[in-house]
């Protein structure tokens, strides 16, 4: 039997026909990354190959890098392959990664989000004989709410801590999920100020002109209770630390997909929790996998063994692979930037 | 439903007792009379009764998505939650309604009288109209389950708040049989007849853990009483009208299980309140609380057994006497009066004083409280001799003063994960000591440890798991726990002979290498000195 086009090694995913890996977790002379959170794109690779909306936050993470760039759709050949990428909806810049050789198409999901969020170029499907899908979030009981709704329950939340004379602390990844937020809530409604983790990567994103709305950094010599009716948005990490305390009388909050589960919401001992992901939800996998045509399916981070098995029950032929990538984590152990 | 589901949303989101009692007085204030008792009934922990078993609601709630069982019970040890799991997974609800809380719980009460298909079409059409929280709270009702994380002593703030109603007045309205069939929120709350229900006891008063010793309390010996601890379950005698109803601290009606108290009728006058330890005793003597244990959860009990363990009533304060309410009265009136009473009492009936211990100086009662276990005790009492019986649990008249727990190192080898609020977490243990070269498990403990340490317990599970039994993971014998326990006894169900009596992780013993951990041989000995 051939070698298929793409294999699983300790070091990622590789291609032999284009002699190249896709998000590899060890050096590699070359490397194509799907987006910039430190879990696909990782230090000491050779060459790298990403789009030019993701390559800015990069270059800020992993310094002076050879890195080359390439447009959404663009086919470029490597070797005996042609590559091109394709948004995934999961932060800005990030992509799904199609590889295609005589005639025979795989496509690299990295994490991804079917659903537009107003921020992230907006998924779209790739047809292909194998898909390799993540599957954070491969559980029935992950649905989303439509974006509206969760807006409307965020500015609720903000405007009424506002009006009790509380400060709004919410803990979001600094890359995509905090920008995403940025752009959900209502800037009317107060100040916003943002731990330096996250402002360092909203310069980032505003020097490639993405639209975010005023922010104020949080410096030691800032008087954090002179800004009444703040909302402060920081990694998850920095919740419950010192570094939060300054704030004053607060509400805390933290977003992501993992709030969908009481227990869950209930452990992580903040006031609030609002269920936003920058993954696909159950819906969403599904709907994604059935729209690339794909026959071969390989799930990877997330619920891989159950996921697997409803798969298989759907009639794919479906397979698991072990990766070094992480999934959205919740625990403050983990990097705050991983997901 | 909506105003429900909304107070439940509330009391959910906050960790903070101030916002929960705001919460739940605006909803005494604002919701129909009916909603609001049953309301009361829910938080008090009288529940409708299920009429749906579990199984079918899985099955129901799987078809209706869609999906096939095997992946629900995927979903559900991970949501932790059946109420949970199948509120998450159904389709979003394609009407609206807002009928009542009661009128839902009526829904689910009628159900009983129906077969499945009809109780199947009946909760089918329920899921379609109720949204989230709302069917959350649904699922919660039908599945038995509901809990809101108020406690009574909460509610009965809100409920005075709501009312103008005085606590303690109102704390013993809500004692006692009712269910809401059987009054209103009128009756019960509004306009209250201690006539009408003879059997309504006193709301318990509840002692404060006394961590830092007698030494660090506001007030002299010579103002404090000093009585041991006794190890049994405690109990509020009423003798009223020529009956008598024995109620547990959590409210519940036990005098069928304990029918050797209906002698004292003709011994007790009527218009007598009792509180007190029923325990298990001869010879003079309590027996283990081993002995204790086979009587409780028994509805009826046979010869053999009330022969074998006979409980009294060892009786340490009189809250009620003549009819009258005499809990306002200082402790040494009320101590006395008991004493009056008892002593009318003759020495074969199942009523007994429990004596007071007297000490001079805190030295004293200390060696005292040294020698409890042999007396089958857990420590000393001390309650303030000009104290009132207060209702639940209030910081400074009463204190107990445990003995240590009995402790042991041991090694974890088995881990499991929690649910609910530790769903995620590896949170329930088994651990052994040695017997010679073989770890013999012991006991199992699933709290003492901070939730920081759960999680780093948790990562370390799933890199050293040795082998999967279900939901259980063997783990590589390496981590030594020291283990707290009240009371250690035989247990031939245990394959190490020994059961102990609520254990908990006291300490990681980051310190101690595996060799360290106790032995098989060490547990013996503490049955020896302590079963
Ligand atoms: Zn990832
Ligand atoms: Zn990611």
């Amino acid at each position: 039997m051939a070698e298929s086009l793409l294999s699983f090694t300790d070091r990622g995913i590789y291609c032999a026909a284009g002699d190249f890996f896709i998000d590899p977790w060890r050096p590699v002379d070359r490397a194509l990354i799907t987006h910039g959170h430190a879990d696909h794109s990782r230090p000491g690779m050779g060459r790298y190959l990403a789009t030019g909306a993701a390559a800015p936050v990069m270059r800020h993470r992993l310094g002076d890098i050879a890195i080359d760039t390439i447009a959404f759709g663009e086919r470029r050949q490597i070797n005996d392959v042609i590559v091109s990428f394709h948004p995934a909806g999961h932060v800005p810049g990030s992509a799904q990664i199609r590889v295609e050789h005589r005639g025979e198409v795989w496509v690299v999901s990295g994490d991804y989000k079917t659903t537009p969020d107003g921020l992230s170029e907006p998924f779209e499907p790739v047809r292909c004989h194998a898909f390799i899908s993540e599957c954070t979030f491969g559980l029935p009981v992950f649905k989303w709410a439509p974006e509206d709704d969760v807006r409307a329950e965020l500015n609720d939340w903000w405007r009424r801590n506002a009006a009790d004379g509380k400060t709004s602390i919410i803990g979001a990844y600094a890359l995509g999920k905090a920008q995403r937020l940025l752009t959900s809530v209502d800037p009317g409604i107060g100040p916003i100020l943002t731990h330096g983790a996250v402002e360092n990567t909203n310069t980032v994103m505003r020097h490639q002109g993405i639209a975010l709305p005023d922010t104020l950094r949080v410096t030691p010599d800032m008087d954090p209770k002179a800004q009444k009716g703040a909302l402060v948005v920081a990694p998850p990490s920095a919740l419950g630390t010192p570094w939060a305390r300054r704030f004053g009388p607060s509400s805390t909050a933290f977003a992501s997909g993992w709030m969908a589960m009481r227990g869950v919401r209930r452990r992580r001992a903040a006031d609030r929790g609002f269920v936003i992901s920058d993954h696909a939800d159950w819906p969403g996998l599904n709907a994604a996998i059935a729209e690339t045509g794909a026959e071969r399916i390989f799930v990877t981070h997330g619920y891989t063994s159950i996921f697997r098995r409803w798969l298989e029950s759907q009639g794919y032929d479906a397979a698991i692979v072990e990766t070094e990538y992480e999934g959205e984590s919740l625990d403050a152990a983990e990097p705050e930037d991983a997901a | 439903m909506k105003r429900f589901a909304a107070l439940f949303t509330a009391l959910d989101q906050t960790t903070k007792t101030n916002a929960k009692v705001d919460a739940l007085a605006a909803y005494f204030t604002a919701a129909p009379e009916d909603d609001k008792l049953w309301t009361i009934a829910l938080l008090s922990g009288r529940r409708p009764k299920r009429t749906v078993v579990a199984t079918r609601l899985r099955e129901w709630a799987a078809d209706r998505a869609g999906l096939p069982l095997w992946l629900f019970e995927e979903c559900y040890p991970i949501v932790g939650d059946l109420a949970e799991t199948m509120a998450l997974i159904l389709p979003d609800a394609t009407r609206d309604s807002d009928r009542s809380l009661t009128h839902w719980i009526g829904e689910i009460r009628a159900l009983a009288k129906l077969d499945d298909p009809e109780k199947r079409a009946r909760i089918l059409d329920a899921w379609d109209q109720l949204p989230k929280i709302e069917r959350f709270v649904f699922n919660k009702l039908i599945t038995g389950g509901f809990r809101m994380g108020v406690s009574q002593k909460l509610m009965t703030r809100a409920l005075s708040r709501a009312t103008g109603i005085d606590e303690p007045d109102l704390a013993h309205r809500l004692m006692g049989d009712w269910q809401p069939d059987s009054t209103s929120f009128e009756s019960l709350i509004l306009t209250h007849d201690p006539e009408a229900d003879l059997s309504k006891p006193y709301p318990f008063y509840l002692a404060y853990q006394l961590d830092g010793g007698p030494a660090t309390l506001d007030a002299p010996p010579g103002d404090w009483a000093a009585e041991r601890k006794w190890d049994g379950i405690r109990g509020q005698l009423i003798l009223r009208g020529g009956n008598h109803y024995l109620w547990s601290r959590g409210e519940e009606l036990m005098t069928d299980r304990f029918p050797e108290l209906a002698r004292l009728i003709d011994h007790v006058p009527p218009g007598t309140v009792l509180d007190g330890e029923v325990l298990a005793w001869k010879d003079g003597a309590p027996l283990p609380f081993n002995a204790l244990q086979k009587r409780i959860g028994r509805k009826t009990v046979p010869k053999a057994l009330l022969r074998d363990a006979p409980v009294i009533l060892y009786a340490y304060d009189l809250l009620e006497w003549d009819g009258q309410d005499i809990r306002a009265r200082p402790f040494d009136d009320r101590r006395g009066l008991l004493e009056d009473v008892a002593s009318g009492v003759p020495e074969d009936m199942p009523l007994r004083l429990s004596p007071l211990v007297s000490f001079d100086d805190w030295d004293r009662l200390a060696k005292i409280r040294d020698g409890s276990r042999e007396h089958m005790s857990e420590g000393i009492m001390l309650k303030r001799r000009d104290s009132p019986y207060r209702d639940g649990r209030k910081r400074g008249d009463w204190w107990k003063w445990k003995v240590d727990p009995l402790t042991i190192d041991a090694v974890m080898i088995y881990a499991q994960q929690g649910h609910g609020r530790r769903a995620n977490l590896f949170t329930d243990f088994t651990f052994a000591v040695w017997d010679g070269d073989q770890l013999v498990p012991f006991t199992k403990a699933y709290s003492g440890l901070t939730d920081a340490e759960f999680r780093k317990i948790t990562a370390w599970v799933r890199k050293n798991t040795l082998e999967r039994y279900g939901p259980v993971r063997q783990v590589t014998p390496q981590h030594v726990f020291e283990i707290a326990f009240e009371g250690i006894q035989e247990s031939p169900r245990h394959k190490s002979g020994v059961a102990l009596r609520f254990p908990r992780m006291s300490r990681w013993r980051h310190d101690k290498p595996l060799s360290e951990a106790n032995t098989l041989a060490d547990l013996k000995d503490m049955l020896a000195a302590y079963g």
